[in-house]
């Protein structure tokens, strides 16, 4: 019964309930897609980052290269000779490095030539066919398999450079091998060839036909030191004495998470804004009816309704908004991701999940706490009601 | 099933009863009211009549211990209201007392039936479904009890409040200008419903009014100077 009066009571005069819980659900919504995004994105970061210390490339913008070389999510900053790297990688704080030669693409999705310790170290394992280290053998990352639909045994043309606008590489299909299992890294948006798949195809493409190559050069180099020394030694001397570029992948992720958290950190503001807006609509939706229910309140206390009854039935109305409003928007916010996996998801090969976040129930928390602070005034005047007058008076 | 047996289902207590004594109040130091004593016993009705302004609102609240008095005391069943903490109070309101207003308001967002029903509810009294329609029935609002009190005709909605007021069977209905909005024949029918109710209820009523269509039915009046 007591709760069939607090929910009667909140849609009896649904105006004023409705815009606190739309302010609620439209700040809380904000909150928690904002929760979800920061959490996704650096917890995605962070996966991709694993075991790589260090990325050597062309001299250029460090954190290109960290895009490019571990994330793929920009151009390269050009390529390195081999040569070159393999000496300066020849230290006793290497542990081991990984070979990446890119730069063609099939149907938007980057081919990179390595070898199958890229994807040992993303630990895919196959779904079906098998790994190979051979020329113009591929290996699909379970997206790309998705979707192109390539299946093992069938064969695929490579064109020359990102997007759909580079000449097709005729003369040299790829024969695809094997496909990953999903791993919810950068590999399950990779076709991985073979280095010698890239010299391959682009000594005969650069040489028009004439059998002289190019020299052997990578594009970058994913770097596992030894012990965490190597952080502080390697990556200025090879900066300072070699044409290379060494770009430690963890400071400018961290630098990118900082630039990106201003921005969230803006937009956090403005949630909390409308949510304190939501708390005030909380509070007029219930101060303005205490007029007009202060007979009913008086009349709930003559029929043996306790002060402390009463005054947790208010609360409560404040509470059952905020649940609502945040209900409400932890669908918005949902809602929002799959829009933006819809959207964006193809172009940054990246989708959203929808999983729930502790921070989502430190989220309610704050909300409910935030309904009934709203609704504490009008609970307390309703404590205080002067039951002999507000009966009179009616 | 008769209402006589959900009454023998009330806690026995000393003959119910309500007694005052030299009760006293005032709103302020030129305004006293001197209440002569009262005694009612259990099943049987008392108007208290008056001119307005007399104090008989006052003295209702006072009965029903709304009011503190200034002076003197107020009991029901052997328990003296002076005596009671507040909370103890509302409880005990809850539990012996129902109150019939002059304009029967009710809370607007319930159906009549859970308004009847809430009285019972706040002092945790169960109520089954065939003593809530016998109870409609005497009434003659077992078919309104789904709709919202503000589709009632006033006739109607005070013949609910009565409902309300005897739901939980208190010891003492207390009942405020029951019948100062209703014509002739609701009047008649909302007085008649009361008395009946009451007696059956085993439950002392005191009605004040000043309505002289009131004081031709309940004979036992003590006026107010």
């Amino acid at each position: 019964m007591t709760l069939k009066i607090i929910l009667r009571n909140l849609v009896y005069r649904p105006t004023g309930s409705l815009l606190s819980v739309l302010l609620l659900m439209l700040s809380t919504g904000i909150i928690a897609m904002l929760l979800q995004l920061k959490h996704q994105i650096s917890h995605k970061l962070d996966n991709d980052l694993r075991d790589i210390d260090m990325v050597i490339g062309a001299k250029g913008s460090p954190l290109q290269l960290v895009l490019s070389a571990v994330y793929h999510a920009d151009a390269p900053t050009g390529n390195i000779n081999m040569h070159e790297a393999n000496r300066a990688l020849r230290s006793p704080f290497v542990e081991s490095y990984i070979p990446l030669a890119y730069g063609d693409s099939y149907r938007g999705f980057r081919i990179v030539g390595s070898d199958t310790n890229l994807i040992a170290k993303y630990q895919a394992s196959l779904a079906d066919g098998h790994l190979s280290n051979a020329p113009m053998e591929v290996v699909l990352g379970s997206a790309v398999a998705q979707k192109t639909e390539l299946n093992t045994g069938d064969s695929l043309l490579s064109q020359h450079g990102e997007g759909n606008k580079g000449t097709t590489h005729e003369a040299h299909p790829y024969r695809v091998v094997g496909i990953l299992n999903p791993t919810n890294t950068t590999i399950d948006n990779l076709i991985v060839t073979s280095v010698q798949s890239i010299w391959q195809i682009h000594d005969e493409h650069t040489a028009q036909g004439d059998t002289t190559t190019t020299p052997r050069q990578w594009t970058a180099a994913l770097v596992k030191f030894r012990s965490p020394m190597g952080i502080m030694m390697l990556p200025r001397s090879i900066n300072e004495n070699t044409n290379l570029m060494a770009a430690i992948p963890s400071l400018e992720v961290n630098r990118l998470l900082s630039l990106m958290g201003m921005g969230i950190a803006t937009l956090q503001a403005v949630a909390l804004a409308i949510m304190v807006v939501a708390a005030i609509s909380v509070f007029i939706a219930l101060y303005n009816r205490l007029k007009e229910r202060k007979y009913e309140h008086a009349l709930l206390r003559t029929m043996g309704c306790s002060r402390l009854q009463l005054l947790a039935m208010i609360l409560a109305e404040g509470l059952v908004l905020a649940i609502a409003g945040f209900m409400l928007g932890l669908f918005l916010s949902r809602m929002a991701i799959v829009l933006l996996n819809a959207w964006s998801g193809a172009d940054f090969h990246f989708t959203f999940a929808y999983r729930l976040l502790p921070q989502e129930a430190g989220l309610l928390a704050v909300t409910c706490f935030t309904g009934i602070l709203a609704a504490l005034i009008p609970a307390i005047k309703a404590f205080n009601i002067n039951l002999s007058k507000s009966l009179a008076d009616a | 099933m008769a209402i006589t047996e959900y009454v023998h289902r009330k806690e026995q207590f000393a003959p119910p009863m309500v007694r005052t004594s030299k009760l006293l109040f005032s709103y302020n130091t030129d305004r006293t009211f001197n209440y002569p004593d009262l005694e009612v016993k259990a099943g049987e009705p008392l108007a208290i009549t008056g001119k307005s302004g007399c104090g008989k609102t006052t003295l209702l609240h006072l009965l029903a211990g709304l009011l503190s008095p200034a002076g003197g005391s107020v009991w029901i069943n052997d328990s003296d209201l002076a005596k009671m903490t507040s909370a103890r109070l509302d409880a005990f309101r809850g539990q012996r007392i129902g109150i019939v207003f002059q304009r029967p308001h009710f809370i607007q967002s319930l159906s009549v039936k859970d308004n009847i029903l809430a009285a019972p509810y706040f002092s945790g009294k169960k109520i089954d479904a065939a003593q809530l329609q016998y109870t409609a029935a005497e009434l003659g609002i077992a078919h309104l009890l789904h709709r919202m009190p503000s589709s009632l005709s006033i006739g109607e909605q005070q013949r609910a409040s009565i409902g309300r007021a005897i739901m939980h069977l208190p010891a003492l209905v207390l009942a405020d200008e029951p019948t100062s909005s209703l014509d002739d024949e609701n009047c008649h029918e909302v007085i008649h419903l009361l008395t009946q109710l009451c007696s059956e209820r085993k439950a002392a009523l005191i009605v004040v009014t000043h309505d002289d269509r009131v004081k031709r039915i309940i004979q036992n009046q003590v006026s107010l100077l």
